[in-house]
């Protein structure tokens, strides 16, 4: 009995926990909104960013656009990558494929974000800056380091998916006299296509949630890119390095506040589109 | 193009991304290890850092990553089994169940930043206990519960059926069946998962910013009393850990050998990861063979 209530006392803590986040950081992000210092549209769809300027404006839409596009370039080359190494482990040699790739995603996996961030700044921003224009540090540095930390994800991801698929659908292709790219191409990928999906949709939160690594490298500048060389901010970025600086209470804390309740919506989008495809999945 | 020609360029592409993948892990590792272990000695270990001046070590911050990581277990580990074992045993499908499940999702899918501007919001201003351990605790606490009750849920959830039968048959409790039968098969893979959720706890930075703060007191390794300012133990000391501090150095770090700073602090860092994945995967198979007697099947 002693043993039922607290189990049933250490659920209601997690059920606590994630009501009181929610509400703290909604109260705190709808501040402004509620107050009339800032406007809704201002700060959604506002470009320009001066909160010390004559008359302070707000407007975040650099810093969202700035997440956006950098977790969406992380998805557009990581998931190439991961879905051949999810082959590579399934279809191609499974034995010592899986074997060889299995160790490298839970390290790669378990590298913290601190570390990819110091590599970044070390290796691929002076790699940047010697070939393309510009500083090196900026959008495509950002969905670089980002790109290899989303990998494991996606790849233990669609591993499964793969792993977990009829094996009769492929012997059925392979009689048929179909090769085996033919077999990947019209039957499996087809097939497991919204497992995959959930894989990537959870690359990309974590991409849009990541903020120490992304912040070294992209330049922290207020302005929405031109060009993938180009320094920009996101919405982590601009918290982490504003936060400490500013008073509780104050305008500006406050709209940092709103970009947090910006990032916990995304968080929602994502475990919703997460849903989703889990769902269609076993149909 | 003919099917069979296709087939060995697509096969060409997929084996050679796959390798670019180990290349690139071996890449990171190797660039990391070579670049930071020539920074790595004693001294670097255990002396306090330096502000202005080269020749800075990192040795309280690797305390206050090991003794944060330990407070943050102390915290976890029993709520975790505890919500887990709910979980997996007595929580009957429904709508409430659902939401529970749902509820973990989410917080384990939160960004780390928001955990750490929560904990700032609650823990160090509301509650008032400042940048402290105990906030970074907590802080990590919100962050691996939801890691702790999936681990343990999955791996009650893989004890073969027949072991719960046969409980029952003997005519156990169900509370005596859950510790005594189903808790040891489940041990392994709990310790397993715990030891490799550690290795992430250790690594976070982003959460503990905001909550443990960004600088220590100057630590007097002889003091052992948790009550005192300057002890190592004192929980309610603002803490900087391993993590936040490359982030510190690489962002504003002012000495003039920061570089090489980051470069052994982040090749300490990694090969502590690594020593919790070798651990890992070795504990949990001599855990195994302790408490059943038996060998394991895979």
């Amino acid at each position: 009995m002693v043993g039922r209530i607290y189990m049933s006392l250490c659920v209601l803590l997690l059920i606590v926990i994630i009501v009181s986040m929610v509400y703290f950081v909604a109260s705190k992000g709808i501040a402004n909104f509620i107050s009339g210092e800032v406007k809704l549209t201002d700060f959604l769809f506002g470009t320009k960013w001066s909160p010390e300027g004559e008359t302070p404006s707000f407007g975040a839409l650099p810093f969202i656009s700035g997440s956006f596009l950098v977790t969406l370039l992380a998805a557009l080359i990581a998931s190439p990558l991961s879905i051949c190494a999810a082959l590579f482990m399934t279809e191609i040699v499974p034995g010592w494929g899986k074997k060889l790739l299995q160790p490298v995603i839970e390290l790669l996996s378990g590298i913290p974000s601190v570390v990819y961030g110091f590599v970044g700044l070390s290796v691929i921003v002076p790699f940047l800056r010697d070939t393309f224009p510009g500083q090196g540090i900026g959008v495509a540095a950002g969905a670089l380091v980002l790109s290899v930390m989303i990998l494991p994800t996606i790849t233990s991801v669609a591993a499964d998916a793969l792993a977990s698929l009829p094996q009769n659908l492929k012997e059925s292709s392979f009689a048929l006299g179909a090769t085996r790219w033919q077999t990947i191409s019209r039957v499996i990928l087809p097939t497991t296509l919204p497992a995959i999906m959930t894989g990537v949709v959870l690359g990309m939160a974590r991409a849009f949630g990541e903020a120490l690594a992304v912040q070294m490298v992209i330049g922290n500048a207020p302005f929405v890119p031109r060009s993938l060389f180009e320094s920009a901010s996101t919405l982590t970025s601009v918290i982490t390095l504003s936060m400490g600086n500013t008073t509780m209470g104050s305008t500006l804390n406050n709209a940092l506040w709103s970009m947090a309740l910006v990032l916990m919506l995304m968080t929602f989008v994502f475990v919703l589109l997460v849903r989703m495809l889990e769902r269609r999945n076993k149909i | 193009m003919k099917p069979k020609t296709a087939d060995k360029i697509a096969t060409t592409f997929i084996v050679f991304f796959a390798l670019l993948i180990v290349a690139i892990l071996v890449g990171l590792l190797g660039y990391i290890l070579v670049r930071g272990l020539n920074h790595i000695s004693w001294d670097f270990l255990t002396s306090a850092p330096q502000k202005i001046r080269a020749g800075g070590g990192v040795g309280p911050q690797l305390f206050n990553s090991l003794y944060l990581l330990v407070l943050t277990l102390l915290i976890t580990v029993p709520l975790g089994l505890g919500a887990g074992i709910f979980m997996a045993e007595y929580a009957r499908p429904g709508k409430l169940t659902n939401f529970i499940r749902l509820i973990v999702e989410v917080l384990s899918s939160f960004p780390s930043i928001i955990v750490g501007l929560f904990g700032l919001l609650l823990i160090v201003n509301y509650f008032d206990l400042g940048f402290s351990l105990v906030s970074g605790a907590i802080a990590l606490t919100f962050f691996n519960l939801p890691l702790m009750v999936r681990i343990t849920e999955q791996a009650f959830r893989t004890v073969p059926k027949a072991q719960k039968e046969a409980g029952f048959a003997l005519g156990l409790s169900k509370w005596k069946i859950v510790t005594s039968v189903l808790l040891p098969v489940a041990l392994p893979t709990i310790i397993t998962g715990t030891i490799l959720s550690a290795g992430r706890v250790f690594g976070e930075a982003a959460a503990l910013m905001f909550t443990a703060g960004m600088s220590s007191p100057r630590l007097d390794f002889t003091d052992w009393n948790p009550l005192h300012s300057n002890s190592p133990l004192n929980p309610f000391r603002p803490a900087e850990t391993l993590a936040v501090h490359i982030w510190k150095i690489n962002s504003e770090g002012l000495a003039p050998d920061a570089i090489q700073i980051a470069a052994g602090a982040s090749a300490v860092l990694v090969i502590m990861v690594l020593i919790f994945n070798l651990v890992a995967r070795y504990f949990g198979r001599f855990i195994y063979r302790k408490l059943t007697a038996s060998k394991r099947v895979n």
